[in-house]
């Protein structure tokens, strides 16, 4: 295999795991394990073990 | 808001905090010293007093390694180690280790103060320290990655916080970094020569250089804004979503973006076209990044009326984003040819220093000193105004001087007669930039009255007796 098609792998590679990367964070499924961990920031706090006011969840 | 409230649950180790917190405004105050001192040189040469030990050519290292190390590092222990233990809720792991870190860390810093003015120096930018102290950080960094990461797998909470990802980002590659690029062989106690020769050195050193401000100045103080602004606005952040893609995309990308800084050297032209566009596409992540930070507020804006705090988190983030489209745009190799090596370089590094990492830091501190040592609020809520002003202040005299300076050196420099001869001489540019030279001097002077009044205020909080700096209520918090 030559250095070109090489880099051309490398580069279809790193491109489809950024959509992969994009398509796990922005799956709705995930969308109350992500709120939990918003909260986080609060969660250690006393009473506001639920969650805060929490914006728009984009 | 429960900003200021206790924590329930564990009780967390802040003893190794405090000590960075405290050492952070010291340094702050010692390093931007050094740093007003040099401007000053540039415009008065009188003030080096014939004094080897303070030239500028010693005293500049002594001032980048003394705020990105002494100050901006002492900041990033603090805060990580803080955020560490209240997000995965648990105590410091090895706190022995977490207490050598810091000790180790002081020790280091006050060698480089001895050795830097004594000219001591590999004589690589922001890698000047000699061997041994080379290795006296990596055994640090190494035990600060153990209680780091140990925390983390000791954590009680099922989630990593995002801001827990950009701290260990940040501490795992600048070890990396340090390592590769401090590779030398000594020939004496301190005198040591690289491994890497030629262009292949630059390379690695730019590598190392320009991740320094991509993993240091930018992935660990993300970290601290992913974990101050929300808490500091009291709503979680704008889109968790975006802050993971914001994470991998800025981590994946920064690492290519060094060989920006050999435009039109001894460096392969392909390599120097790939850096320049790796810092094109770095724009996006970083201002991605931003946006999550500033709509963290949507909702709470009206908060900025009242709490100088959160108009420090904001301000840096707003100095954040001119910094991250001024890069990109410099880093395009047509505007490098213009701006590389003019004083353009210098506020473009300020207004990320300054503007950023500094203010960022000192809101975080705001945030961070009261909860530290028992109180609801600052000792004076109106020289954390104060203070906020002369940060902002300061920052835009020298990073608008540096602007105007650099673009006329450029100029100046690239101007050639009909006849092929260069139009200015170099010392013609230079009397040309007095003017701009004295307008950053003034500005360091704000950002460094600043820290004074912030440490006084420091000071007043730490020894303010119990239930005395009650929380105000936001109303009344002007």
């Amino acid at each position: 295999m030559d250095y070109g098609t090489l880099q051309g792998i490398i580069t279809i590679i790193v491109m489809l795991t950024f959509v992969g990367i994009f398509a796990w964070a922005y799956s709705s499924r995930r969308q109350k394990q992500f709120d939990e961990a918003a909260n986080l920031v609060f969660s250690d706090e006393e009473g506001s073990k639920a969650t805060k006011d929490s914006g728009e969840h984009k | 808001m429960m900003n200021h409230s206790q924590p329930t649950g564990a009780d967390y180790n802040y003893t190794v905090v405090r000590q960075f917190a405290l050492t952070t405004v010291l340094w702050g105050i010692v390093g931007m010293s050094v740093g007003v001192l040099i401007a000053a040189q540039l415009i008065w040469p009188q003030l080096n007093f014939d004094t080897p030990w303070l030239t500028y050519s010693r005293l500049r290292p002594l001032h980048t390694n003394a705020v990105i190390f002494a100050f901006g590092t002492s900041a990033l222990f603090a805060t990580s180690y803080y955020v560490v233990q209240r997000t995965c809720q648990t105590r410091l792991f090895a706190p022995k280790l977490a207490a050598f870190t810091f000790w180790g860390w002081q020790a280091i810093i006050l060698a480089a103060a001895i050795t830097l003015p004594l000219g001591i120096t590999q004589a690589k930018e922001y890698a000047e320290l000699e061997w041994p102290i080379d290795i006296a950080i990596t055994i640090v960094w190494i035990s600060y990655a153990v209680v780091f990461f140990g925390t983390i797998i000791k954590r009680t909470t099922s989630h990593i916080y995002v801001a827990n990802w950009f701290f260990g980002g940040f501490i795992i590659t600048v070890a990396v970094l340090h390592i590769v690029n401090s590779m030398a062989i000594p020939v004496s106690l301190w005198k040591s020569y690289s491994v890497y020769g030629g262009a292949v050195d630059a390379m690695v050193q730019w590598w190392y250089g320009h991740n320094a401000v991509g993993f240091l100045l930018t992935a660990g103080f993300l970290g601290m804004m992913y974990y101050f602004v929300p808490k500091q606005a009291g709503r979680p952040v704008y889109s968790y979503r975006l802050s993971i893609v914001h994470f991998w995309a800025l981590i994946a990308l920064y690492i290519w973006a060094g060989p920006h800084h050999l435009h039109y050297t001894a460096l392969p032209d392909w390599t120097q076209s790939l850096g320049m566009v790796m810092s094109l596409i770095l724009f996006a992540p970083s201002w991605g990044g931003m946006i999550n930070g500033i709509m963290t507020l949507s909702g709470a804006w009206h908060k900025l009326r009242t709490d100088p705090v959160l108009r420090f988190l904001v301000v840096s983030l707003s100095f954040y984003g001119m910094s991250t489209f001024e890069g990109p745009m410099m880093a395009i190799k047509t505007v490098n040819a213009l701006s590389h090596y003019t004083d353009w370089t210098i506020g473009h590094v300020h207004s990320g220093a300054l503007g950023w990492v500094a203010m960022v830091s000192i809101g975080s501190l705001y945030h961070l000193i009261p909860v530290l040592f028992g109180h609801g609020r600052m000792y004076s809520t109106k020289l954390v105004n104060v203070h906020f002003w002369l940060a902002t202040i300061g920052t835009v005299l020298y990073i608008v001087a540096m602007w105007i300076s650099g673009v006329m050196q450029g100029l100046m420099w690239r101007a050639v007669n009909a006849d092929g001869t260069l139009t200015y001489s170099f010392v013609e540019g230079l009397e040309a930039s007095y003017p701009f030279y004295f307008v950053r001097f003034i500005g360091g002077c704000f950002f460094l009255t600043g820290m004074l009044i912030m440490a006084y205020n420091v000071i007043r909080t730490v020894k303010a007796p119990d239930n005395t700096l009650p929380a105000l209520a936001e109303a009344e918090a002007a």
